[in-house]
């Protein structure tokens, strides 16, 4: 591997340069014609223009992300996060290609991004999941059944639909016979289709996820787990390193389990088994992320390793740099997400010009930027301008740090979720650690 | 009296789910944007007939700029 291609934009592809670079790797970036002026461009060894702004005619395009590779005679390919990233089609290609896809093997992406098969997979390699009936259910008999092997509350959902449409909570075995009936009445007006299944109901669960990383000899570690429950419609807010107040034995299970489900499916490179978990400290696996995330800092921050560069090393067929025993975390990190949002109009995109742009700087403190001064914000892209990452030696020192950085961070041209950020780690749930995935849907922090 | 509706973000129009003629209520989304990965209706202030859709789907709009007339 000599010749690294990011078929990305933004802070992401400019970490994957800095980790290039760190390595004595050659870089290409691709860019749409909106992008002409984007740090990343400027930042890479050459850089080939892909097609007009639209995702789709340039970072979703598989034919032309191909074609530039092979013009600039790259021989890796890193997707960064979000675009191609967990698109199993594109993995397969750029290895049809020749070329080294710089993350998991095709079967693994293509298995976790099936959201049914994945759940079945970890399931298997005895890994939790949410209690639930495997389909629909026939009659309230079978809600009964998992009422008493899972506890309650369950929740009946239709099994034609989503977004919440139909969802209905039952308390106790008493008034199952009553949902089951209208939850089947509202499934059939909603979608057509009046099958339901049952779950157990988490109450105010928290998102914590755990970072694996496996090479192609065997090994498969893990680096600990982040806090991810700050997030509003599914999109993390804020994210941190340990998660605060994690009952020991529930840490212990949630990274044995993670490796466990890493290693059944054969995985390679880094990679984030993502749960929930309840009240009692009991954990479900959720989803598995294929990909470096957008959080990777606050996990380097604590552990002191560097995520990307392990990537590329792995992806060279080299054994992983590090021993189980010698990852620990020390001290706490903290990440908080810029995006170019207004917070005041129920978070609207805000596209415009960086009319002025001033980074925090201090210790302990890392800028993760895709964008500086005069830098335009398309409405074609994801709205995260940039990261900013405290480290402390304790958590109350991290989130210290970070509210005098969102203090001192000015943007001006666009509205960000700045004000919202600073508003969070004011809140007294978030000082002492008391966070759920429901928080800021709730209004927690208006 | 007609009344302009005008796009409150910058957006790629994404969806045009009404059309000339159309009956409206106040709140109904007469045009959806798209504005960094997000879909944003564009709601009618009020009820009404749509009398003119200005835009084409795929077409860049400025905040402020007009998508629809209302009669």
């Amino acid at each position: 591997m000599r010749k690294v291609l990011v078929a990305n934009r933004g802070e992401i592809a400019r970490r994957v340069f800095r980790a290039c670079r760190h390595l004595g790797l050659a870089t290409v970036a691709v860019y749409s014609e909106a992008d002409v002026d984007a740090p990343h461009v400027r930042e890479a060894g050459e850089a080939i223009m892909l097609g007009p702004p639209p995702p789709r005619e340039t970072y979703l395009d598989i034919e032309r992300i191909l074609h530039a590779a092979r013009r600039s005679g790259a021989d890796a390919i890193h997707p960064g996060y979000g675009f191609l990233s967990e698109n199993w089609r594109f993995a397969e290609a750029v290895a049809r290609a020749g070329l080294t896809f710089i993350g998991p093997p095709v079967e693994a992406v293509r298995a976790m991004g099936d959201k049914t098969e994945a759940r079945r997979l970890m399931a298997a390699a005895g890994v939790p999941t949410v209690p639930g009936t495997p389909g629909p259910i026939a009659d309230v008999a079978e809600a009964e059944a998992l009422g008493a092997r899972a506890g309650y509350p369950v929740v009946l959902k239709a099994a034609g639909g989503g977004g919440g449409i139909g969802m209905v909570r039952v308390d106790k075995a008493g008034d199952l016979a009553t949902a089951f009936a209208s939850a089947t009445r509202r499934a059939q007006s909603a979608f057509g289709n009046a099958a339901i299944y049952v779950e157990r109901y988490l109450e105010r669960p928290r998102h914590v996820e755990v970072q694996v990383f496996a090479d192609t000899h065997g090994t498969v570690v893990h680096l600990h787990e982040r806090e991810c429950s700050i997030q509003r419609r599914h999109q993390k807010l804020i994210e941190e390193s340990p998660a605060p107040n994690l009952p020991a034995a529930t840490k212990r299970g949630l990274v044995d389990a993670a490796v466990a489900g890493a290693r059944a499916i054969g995985y390679v490179n880094a990679g984030t088994m993502e749960f929930l978990v309840d009240a009692s400290g009991g954990f479900y696996f959720l989803e598995m992320n294929t990909r470096i995330q957008v959080e990777h800092p606050v996990t380097e921050e604590v552990t002191g390793l560097d995520l990307v560069v392990e990537q590329l090393r792995v992806a060279a067929g080299e054994r992983l740099s590090w021993r189980q025993e010698d990852i620990v975390q020390r001290g706490a990190a903290i990440e908080v997400r810029v995006y170019a949002e207004d917070p005041d109009k129920n978070f609207l995109p805000s596209p415009g010009t960086i009319t002025r742009l001033e980074m925090p700087a201090g210790e302990g403190l890392r800028v993760e930027s895709g964008v500086e001064s005069g830098s335009v914000v398309s409405v074609h892209y994801d709205p995260l301008l940039f990261k900013l990452v405290a480290r402390g030696a304790s958590r109350d020192e991290a989130l210290g740090r970070m509210r005098t950085a969102l203090g001192a961070t000015v943007v001006e041209g666009v509205r960000t979720t700045i004000p919202f950020l600073r508003k969070a780690l004011e809140h007294p749930d978030v000082r002492r650690g008391a966070l759920h995935t429901q928080m800021v849907d709730q209004g927690a922090f208006r | 009296m007609p009344e302009e509706i005008k796009a409150h973000i910058t957006g790629v129009v994404f969806q045009i789910p009404t059309k000339k003629g159309d009956k409206v209520g106040a709140g109904d989304p007469v045009i959806v944007l798209e504005s960094m990965k997000m879909e944003i209706p564009v709601e009618a202030p009020r009820a009404g007939v749509v009398r003119e859709i200005k835009v084409q789907e795929g077409q860049t709009v400025q905040e402020g700029d007009t998508v629809a007339v209302l009669d």
